[in-house]
């Protein structure tokens, strides 16, 4: 027989052991693929794998002189913070109006909202190629920063709504009676009490633009291309070279990866601000 | 100056109507007091004033202004919540000087107006902190410090002590009965506590089910419920109520008969009495003595000892209960057969509706 205080560690040592697991199981992708963009594309296609070999920064060499990175890299700036500005501006307002002065209707616009996010995206390739065409804006930053935002804007104003609710209502009504407008309500008390959530969205709209590959494969070919795009063009016809695949999936990834390891605290706490409170 | 005139007011939400057409007048400097049970409409009535909620019909009229559809932020109002709603991103003083900064107020105006407030509330010392950092009382002073900075034309509080431990909340209630002088402001309070409406108002206005049921100064409402509903609700152990019978009948007196046997003979004008009709008898427990030479026989149930007096239940034979106030160191068994003396100047008698049937000396007078 097991004391309580022998059952309580034991469960915590399981509980832990099972933790490191699905983190291990999680990043292992992640590490494999760090590991190939280093090989050169004989030590990455061998059998067995090799832990052990011959660092090389060749892949990166050859990545940089076959395409410029770094005009990847801005268009996936551009979009990323291009639409998660515009879909916060959006967002915003809308929540607010959702969590403050709910309707009838405001249960079942949420729901509407979040449903749209339940159509396959190919269902709308074709009426969106052809409208993106027939405005003139194939290959733009525009049409992906509107497509993105159109896309995520459910999940942003769900998101953002759920903070907004765990607000007391007493606290904007003390502001109105202070003699504060919407806006300076809004601005002045609501965003600084709920930026923990705010920051946690935007940050989450970032990576969802960020990792985007549907859309950004199919409205651009060069000159709006994001890294998305960069990285598809990677898996050519001529046959599968994985360690510069394997590098430039590294150089994808990477900016959106330290992004959000430096933010990862935000992100945890609000995700979580509405769990704890 | 800052008067207040409700006329008609009323609020529903969907098909309920909350407010059932209220009107009321409120004087320069009162403290007024809105009590009444949970769910009487007094938060409402009180947020309707704030603008906080859109009255469905009828008005209201600040100092001959009609403020029925004016935006909460122009109404010149401040409000006490009862979460304190205070901005938990400011510190004591930002909080307080929010509202001052909004109007584009000069800064060392608005300093000296905190300062000011910091000093009648003792707040002094706790200016530069978050609201996080302070405790319930502490917060409670702070939210009355915003709205004592701004120098509005009315004061609401919204039950603000009832977060409040027990201690604190008497303390706090004789804060704000010294703020009212010391101010010499208007004051509307909304409590479901009696003790609080009793002790802070100049004028109490008691609510149920949406509608006014009486407005009078305290003693005016303790000594001279216009209805049951009043009688039961003011007052601490609550007024005893027996059912009885009209006998007889006079312009100076009334004759009844409880449904225990005992007949009373109370100076009240019975005229508007019909004999044989069913009327309630209300007595409180200071009205009540111990005496063997008494009219009612009742059956002792439990004793409260507070110190300074004592409190036995009390039921009649026709188990109404009755609770009678006694010196502090009486004590009743349980279970004992006593007799109780009524004292029947100080009886109050409802009609079959509930009202009250007046004195025959007023009438008389």
């Amino acid at each position: 027989m097991l004391t309580l205080k022998q059952s309580r560690r034991l469960q915590s040592v399981v509980l832990g052991a099972l933790a490191w697991t699905v983190a291990l199981i999680l990043f292992f992708p992640i590490f494999w693929m760090i590991l190939t963009s280093f090989k050169t594309e004989i030590d990455a296609f061998a059998t067995p794998p090799q832990l052990i070999f011959h660092p090389t920064l060749e892949n990166y060499l050859h990545i940089q002189e076959r395409s410029d990175y770094f005009h990847f890299a801005w268009n996936s700036v551009a979009i990323a913070f291009g639409s998660t500005i515009i879909g916060m501006l959006l967002a915003v307002p809308a929540a607010y109006s959702m969590a403050f002065h709910e309707t009838r209707l405001t249960k079942q616009t949420l729901l509407w909202m979040l449903s749209t996010k339940m159509l396959p995206a190919v269902g709308v390739l074709m009426p969106i190629y052809l409208m993106t065409k027939s405005l003139g804006l194939l290959d733009t930053k525009l049409s992906l920063i509107i497509i993105y935002t159109l896309i995520n804007l459910p999940i942003m104003v769900w998101m953002v709504y759920t903070y907004f609710k765990d607000i007391p209502k007493d606290i904007l009504e003390a502001a109105r009676l202070d003699g504060a407008t919407t806006v300076q309500e809004i601005v002045r008390v609501l965003l600084p009490i709920s930026k923990g959530g705010l920051a946690s969205t935007v940050l989450l709209s970032l990576i969802l633009c960020w990792n985007e590959a549907f859309w950004s494969l199919n409205l651009t070919s060069s000159s709006a291309a994001p890294l998305t795009a960069l990285i598809a063009s990677y898996s050519s016809p001529e046959g599968l070279f994985w360690a510069k695949l394997s590098a430039v999936s590294t150089l994808a990834c990477a900016p959106i990866l330290i992004f959000g390891w430096i933010s990862q605290k935000q992100l945890v706490r609000g995700l979580s601000f509405g769990a704890v409170k | 100056m800052a008067t207040l005139k409700i006329r008609n007011l009323r609020k529903g939400f969907d098909a309920i109507e909350i407010i059932k057409g209220v009107d009321l007048d409120i004087n320069d400097r009162e403290f007024v007091v809105f009590v009444g049970p949970s769910g009487c409409g007094k938060s409402t009535l009180l947020r309707l004033i704030a603008g906080l909620e859109d009255v469905t019909g009828g008005t209201i009229e600040l100092d001959g202004r009609d403020i029925t559809e004016v935006s909460p932020a122009k109404r010149d109002l401040a409000m006490v919540f009862q979460t304190y709603a205070l901005y938990p991103h400011m510190t004591v003083r930002k909080n307080m000087s929010f509202a001052l900064d909004l109007a584009g107020i000069a800064k060392s105006e608005v300093e000296k107006k905190v300062d000011e407030a910091a000093r009648i509330l003792e707040l002094g010392h706790l200016l530069e902190r978050k609201p996080r950092q302070l405790s319930g009382g502490q917060r409670q002073r702070v939210a009355i410090g915003r709205a004592i900075v701004r120098n509005p034309k009315i004061f609401l509080f919204d039950e603000p002590l009832s977060n409040l431990d027990a201690a604190l909340r008497v303390q706090m209630r004789l804060e704000l009965a010294r703020l009212h002088q010391e101010l010499q402001a208007t004051m509307i309070y909304v409590t479901h506590d009696q003790v609080e409406a009793m002790t802070l108002a100049t004028k109490v206005v008691v609510l149920n089910g949406g509608r006014i049921e009486q407005v009078g100064s305290p003693l005016d409402l303790y000594h001279h419920p216009a209805n049951l509903f009043v009688a039961g609700f003011l007052g601490t152990p609550k007024m005893g109520f027996l059912k009885a019978k009209v006998i007889h009948t006079s312009a100076q007196a009334t004759e009844i008969e409880l449904a225990s046997g005992p007949r009373l003979r109370l100076p009240r004008d019975g005229r508007s009495l019909v004999v044989g009709h069913e009327v309630t008898l209300g007595i409180r427990p200071e009205h009540l003595v111990i005496d063997p030479q008494g009219q009612l026989p009742v059956i002792t149930d439990v004793t409260e000892r507070l110190g300074s007096d004592t409190y036995c239940h009390m039921n009649t034979p026709s188990d109404e209960p009755l609770t009678v106030r006694v010196p502090g160191d009486f004590f009743c068994a349980y279970g004992e057969r006593l007799k109780l003396g009524v004292d029947v100047s100080h009886c109050h008698l409802f009609d079959e509706h509930g009202q009250a049937v007046s004195h025959a000396l007023q009438q008389a007078a």
